[in-house]
């Protein structure tokens, strides 16, 4: 069996061409291959989140999901929220409500917010608290977290 | 290619374990074959009062599943405790059965509610009993050429009861204990009782001695503390240091009380 895979994966809009070790996660292609440094990696065993990307549209956690496995899929990271050097209304509510201390697990934070949100664009304080729980932050601020992410969704409404 | 490559292929399903095992070093596969493809075994169908399951089904879309929900509620119940939701996007429900991890939430729906797994090779095809698949902590009935493609729930009579409770430490963590619980009535007295448990021992286990004492008579909270009670002792929970035997079996006795309450409660609520 070949070590090495083909792959054709769309990340943040653009098509990219690659040859990959087989066993190579699709956390270290979006960061090594693709200079693509915003996906963190914290645990390196699925538990913290820091790595969340959108595969196909819903959230995965990419350091237990192989660059090889991501082969005709549309991947989004946080690279992709933002458009013409705008911020994301998402990525402005967690500057204004400082829902970052260390940034971190952010990268992964305003991924899983950002599908949260799609999924219930007005959930309640308490919907976000257990929604969020997906996602870990050392620095234990998920106070403001959460209420980056109502100010988040508040603006996403009103947008 | 399970036949070809025997015990140095590693089947990769959801690889929400799998990779945390090979990240830590603890399992080197040669060769994965990854099934993530082999979308045929994405399926959610009810047939004849069967609900087959395919293997490489996500555990979110059995999650969202409206007809899992209507025919297999426990199995939906228990599917939104384990991990967190970018887990279960990728996690399967083949893989978490055969996985066998005794703190697991689906292997304890499918002893509870006597389902069955299909195992698949190049030889054919063989259908095991809940109880005859899992074989210990993280073991199964499984050869190492075949392949488990489906789950098969027997569904029970519209007015059933579930509940599936766990206790953990933070959620979405590993449970402790947990708790399946099928309860249907007839009038006042319980009529047919499944109650399985997982953490508490070496696989998921029934807890044959509580059902007995439940069936045929009418529910009440003295009959749930003595059923809790008759089951706790015999069960041999494996040392850990989230929770020595003696608290988990503790766990147990209330878990096994919530979980018939609650599901008590959804069976008169469904009937009236």
């Amino acid at each position: 069996m070949s070590h090495r895979r083909q792959i054709s994966v769309v990340v943040n809009g653009t098509r990219h061409e690659a040859e990959v070790e087989a066993r190579k996660y699709l956390a270290e292609f979006l960061r090594e291959d693709l200079r693509l440094v915003g996906t963190h990696i914290g645990c390196e065993h699925g538990v913290c989140g820091a790595c969340t990307v959108l595969m196909d549209g819903v959230s995965v956690r990419s350091c237990i999901v192989l660059a090889a496995q991501a082969n005709e899929a549309e991947i989004m990271t946080v690279e992709g929220l933002a458009s013409d050097g705008q911020m994301h209304p998402l990525q402005e509510a967690f500057l204004e409500k400082q829902g970052l201390q260390c940034g971190y697990c952010t990268p992964g934070m305003l991924v899983r917010a950002y599908e949260l949100l799609r999924e219930d664009p007005e959930p309640t304080a308490e919907q976000v608290r257990e929604g969020m729980s997906n996602n870990l932050c050392r620095c234990t601020g998920y106070q403001y977290i959460v209420e980056a992410v109502l100010l988040g969704a508040e603006r996403m409404h009103n947008a | 290619m399970l036949d070809e490559f025997g015990d140095r292929g590693r089947v990769l399903a959801g690889g929400q374990s799998l990779f945390q095992l090979m990240n830590f070093r603890v399992v080197k596969p040669e060769n994965l074959i990854d099934i993530n493809s082999v979308i045929e075994l994405d399926y959610i169908r009810s047939d004849d009062g069967i609900m087959a399951i395919g293997a490489r089904t996500r555990q979110s879309t059995l999650e969202r599943s409206r007809e899992a929900d209507e025919r297999v509620p426990l199995m939906v119940e228990a599917v939104k405790n384990v991990a967190h939701p970018s887990v279960r996007n990728r996690g399967t429900v083949g893989g978490s059965v055969a996985y066998a991890d005794p703190a697991s939430e689906l292997p304890a729906v499918v002893l509870a509610m006597d389902g069955e797994v299909v195992l698949s090779s190049s030889r054919g095809e063989r259908v095991l009993p809940a109880a005859e698949f899992f074989r210990g902590p993280y073991t199964n009935a499984c050869s190492a050429d075949e392949l488990l493609t489906e789950v098969r729930l027997p569904e029970w009579p519209y007015g059933t009861g579930h509940a599936f409770l766990e206790f953990r430490r933070k959620h979405g963590s590993y449970a402790l204990v947990g708790c399946a619980a099928l309860v249907h009535l007839d009038g006042e007295s319980v009529d047919r009782v499944a109650i399985s448990l997982c953490g508490v021992d070496e696989t998921p286990v029934r807890a044959f001695k509580a059902e007995e004492l439940v069936v045929g008579n009418a529910p009440s909270e003295e009959l749930f503390e003595e059923a809790a009670e008759a089951v706790a002792p015999e069960l041999n929970p494996l040392p850990d240091p989230k929770g020595s035997p003696e608290y988990r079996r503790k766990l147990a006795k209330v878990f096994i009380r919530r979980t018939l309450d609650l599901a008590v409660r959804r069976a008169k609520g469904e009937r009236s």
